[in-house]
């Protein structure tokens, strides 16, 4: 070990240890600062510069709670909640994941405060006009489509595509956003022309498509009759059996419902009514 | 890429009732006398490579430990290594220093064999981005070390290839292979062939497109990378781009994450590649080749003189990569310079090394995806009603995911000419609606929900003939075998269990010899080497994957509250064997 350079802070030691520091704030009181799961660069949804919607919904939420959000951050990928809400570090953890879906099962979610789909995007002016996924084009033009999950895991429209046969013509986008492949290069492809048109989940396609110089159209995708659901009721998960916090939340959502549907409004995040699936 | 974390994502369920760990053989011979022993090999000292010796063979010729002293084996020293995540691989002893690696942050320590209790005489501890565990999402294990001409390799999790010098631990070079942030990380150990080191990629759930490179040893400097997929040119080989939709081989997986082996009289290195990219099989049409496949490629320039692919156009994930033994065996009365791969899809194959030809292939586990492997065509006779489907729930396939056999390296003893095989008894079922997500992305996907096979017991560690292809004798475990093997020139056969027991059993008749519990689970391999002091040594990493006694319980969450309690209570069992910690133990006899 290196030996002693110049001054030692003792206070920079103890807050070397997260929990010790926990939610002591400048005026000195000590209220729990709420422990936020998030993505470090995944925009809109969340990243380290706190720009996407789930962070302004995880501040609302917080200061609703009169504390502040605390982030973990990592990847949501394989391993997201057992390395930020079931860490083995009880310091390392937190509380609670601002999106997750109705039946995400690795969690214990609330009600769900909004309901998105997957959508259509293709651009405007182009003579593509598609509205489901029977519409015989599919097979002839080319479609981006994200690679989700692990194997045998793509998107449930992108599956009841392969159902229709349409497979050769679809082309992949990775989820692993990094610089050379930001998140919005599906949307930024669709642009370009180097797909026709694209199958993306609506809060993503939304705050891209709003922000694209090129004119984009957006539209939901109809499950039809024997598909999966292409639509979901999106919900704050908490870990399993904190029912505690779980009704808290619950009460921030209720208490707060305006704010947090406007705060999606204005990232352009396609919603429906929760008690609807959008069916043809 | 999957071993550790497909654990993770896989629901484990687990029958309440108690099942059998008992150590008994399933098949005892009375051939317990066994041939003398024969003097040791001089080079068997030393323990250079991962897998002992370039055929992979994970034998030695020393016999100071036998079957008739390791009853008397007791620990000589221990090493924590510092490190609490799942430790694979073993140590290597060169002259008179071990070095020991561990998994992520990946350090490296040199211990001086010639002191008392072996103190470090130098530690590598590299500078990775923090940040790639979290983006990179899986294993954070590492497989080991090279050493040749006075320096040590490793591949590091950010997908760095280090040289070290072997007597300051100064790095030499450090040559980066690919990006993380785009799934990319690298578990397996490097191997040293001639003046190159040769390394692997894994990945393959986030559609990395495997490769192999070359690095030359003195400077780092790539001399030749070649692909699993795509044009002949790039992959050294042809016959990949047909079987593959539209440009879909440039994210095709394919990914190189096990282990290496090398015929210097062939001049040709051997490995293998893994599942085919993250598609759901039906935007896949095809054999996806060159996805789970053996390669035989000339380390010169990369080219491979043949491919074999054992599994084609995937649906279970059976990466291909289990390492590829080099043994000259006796088949059908015919002396064959073989390769023997024991794959996760539950078939042991033995072939020509030199053509590629396919001799025996038959099922080492409880098989049931396939009917059996056509010798002539290469190709599995395959269960229609065995082939999963993203909206179908297909129930009871065998083996499971993680495979008959995961990377788990076997051993071979030319004594008995025998393999010794850790061996999962997995079966599972994938479930079709069930909702996830990931990069805030709802999607509905297969899980897969993996339960013990035939018997109950979820591991055995077994004796196998090759030129046969015929069980010989079975040690049934309560866990899956997730740790190596070890052949001795004593016919004493070392393997480690989940529980943290390493065993020592009789080659011939897998009897328990001797057994001792170390402090956390063994999912690494042991291996042994005689000391400065002329005595026998075995030596092993302890250390369960952080998954097994907290992580994987706190992911575990099927809808049925059956299964659910079924669940924790196995896990709250795997806690009560063995807690995280990396541990090195060393033994002797008195």
């Amino acid at each position: 070990m290196r030996k002693h350079q110049g001054t030692f802070s003792y206070a920079a030691l103890l807050c070397a240890f997260a929990s010790l520091c926990l939610g002591v704030s400048l005026h000195g009181q000590t209220k729990k600062q709420l422990g936020i799961c998030a993505d470090p660069e995944n925009l809109p949804f969340s990243n380290r510069r706190l720009e996407g919607f789930e962070n302004k919904i995880a501040s609302l939420i917080a200061s609703e709670l009169g504390t502040t959000p605390r982030y973990v951050w990592w990847g949501q990928r394989v391993g997201f909640i057992r390395n930020t809400m079931n860490a083995t570090l009880e310091s390392a953890r937190c509380d609670v994941v601002i999106g997750v879906p109705s039946g995400y099962d690795l969690v214990q979610p609330t009600k769900p405060y909004y309901r998105s789909t997957y959508v259509f995007v293709y651009r405007k002016g182009k003579g593509l006009q598609i509205k489901s996924l029977d519409d015989p084009i599919l097979k002839k033009i080319k479609i981006g489509v994200h690679l989700l999950g692990d194997d045998y895991t793509n998107p449930p429209p992108v599956h009841e595509l392969s159902k229709r046969g349409v497979v050769d013509n679809v082309v992949g986008f990775s989820t692993f956003y990094s610089a050379q492949n930001p998140p919005d290069a599906i949307i930024n492809a669709v642009a370009a022309g180097k797909v026709d048109a694209a199958i993306v989940w609506g809060p993503a396609a939304g705050y891209f498509v709003a922000r694209h110089r090129v004119p984009l159209e957006m539209v939901p995708i109809p499950s039809g009759k024997t598909d999966l659901p292409f639509a979901f009721d999106m919900a704050l998960g908490v870990r399993k059996g904190d029912e505690a916090l779980k009704s808290r939340l619950e009460q921030v959502l209720d208490r707060r419902q305006v704010e947090i549907q406007k705060i999606l409004k204005d990232y352009g995040v396609p919603l429906l009514d929760s008690r609807k699936a959008v069916t043809k | 890429m999957k071993n550790w974390f497909l654990l993770l994502a896989t629901t484990f369920t687990l029958s309440l009732f108690a099942v059998s760990c008992a150590s008994t053989p399933s098949q005892p011979t009375d051939a317990t006398a066994g041939a003398p022993l024969s003097p040791p090999k001089a080079e068997d000292k030393e323990w250079g490579m991962a897998n002992k010796d370039y055929s992979a063979s994970r034998y030695s010729s020393l016999n100071e430990i036998n079957t008739e002293t390791v009853k008397n084996l007791r620990v000589a020293w221990t090493f924590s290594t510092g490190v609490l995540r799942g430790h694979e691989g073993g140590p290597l002893v060169i002259g008179s220093t071990m070095y020991v690696h561990t998994p992520f942050p990946d350090l490296v320590y040199a211990l001086d064999l010639t002191k008392e209790g072996a103190p470090v005489k130098w530690k590598y501890a590299p500078k990775q981005d923090p940040q790639v565990v979290a983006i990179a999402c899986c294993d954070t294990v590492n497989r080991g070390l090279a050493y040749s001409n006075g320096t040590i390799f490793m591949n590091q999790l950010d997908t760095n290839t280090v040289a070290l010098n072997a007597e300051t631990g100064k790095e030499v070079w450090k040559v980066k292979q690919g990006d993380y942030r785009m799934g990319m990380t690298i578990t397996s150990a490097p191997m040293v062939i001639k003046d190159k080191v040769i390394s692997g990629i894994s990945g393959g759930e986030f559609g990395v497109r495997g490769f192999v490179t070359a690095n030359d040893v003195k400077t780092g400097k790539q001399v030749w990378r070649m692909y699993s997929t795509g044009p002949e040119e790039e992959v050294g080989f042809a016959g990949s781009m047909e079987t593959w939709k539209g440009d879909e081989w440039k994210r095709g997986g394919g990914t190189t994450w096990g282990w290496y082996s090398y015929d210097p009289d062939l001049n040709l290195f051997y490995h293998g590649t893994g599942n085919p990219g993250s598609w759901n099989p039906d935007q896949r049409p095809g054999d996806n080749k060159w996805s789970m496949t053996i390669f035989a490629r000339d380390p010169d320039t990369g080219k491979a003189k043949w491919a074999y692919q054992k599994t084609p156009h995937d649906r279970w994930d059976y990466d291909g990569i289990n390492e590829n033994v080099l043994v000259d065996l006796n088949v059908g009365g015919q002396m064959r310079k073989a390769l023997v791969n024991f794959d996760r899809n539950g078939f042991s194959y033995t072939m020509d090394r030199t053509t590629g030809e396919l001799l025996v292939a038959e099922p080492f586990v409880h098989v049931n995806w396939a009917k059996g492997v056509d010798l002539k065509t290469g190709k599995p006779i395959e269960v229609p009603e065995k082939q999963t489907s993203s909206t179908r729930n297909t129930k009871d396939i065998c083996p499971s995911a993680m495979g008959g056999k995961n990377q788990q390296p076997v051993a071979y003893s030319p004594r008995t000419s025998l393999f010794y095989v850790p061996t999962n008894n997995l079966c599972m079922d994938y479930e079709g609606v069930e909702v996830k997500y990931q990069a805030g992305q709802p999607y509905v996907g297969a899980i897969v929900v993996s339960h013990p096979g035939p018997g109950g017991n979820r591991g055995e560690f077994i004796a196998w003939d090759a030129s046969t292809g015929k069980k010989v004798w079975g040690i049934k475990e309560n866990l899956a075998a997730w740790g190596g093997a070890l052949a001795t020139g004593g016919d004493v056969i070392f393997y480690g269990t989940m529980e943290g027991w390493l065993k020592g059993v009789h080659a011939k008749t897998g009897e328990t010899l001797w057994k001792f519990k170390t402090p956390s689970g063994i999912i690494g391999n042991p291996m042994t080497y005689t000391g400065p002091d002329g005595k026998q040594y075995i030596a092993v990493l302890s250390g369960i994957g952080g998954w097994s006694g907290i992580g994987v319980a706190a992911e575990i969450g099927p809808e049925d509250p059956t299964a659910a309690l079924g669940a924790i209570g196995a896990f709250a069992d795997v806690g009560n064997f063995s807690n995280q910690g990396g541990v090195l133990t060393v033994f002797a006899l008195p």
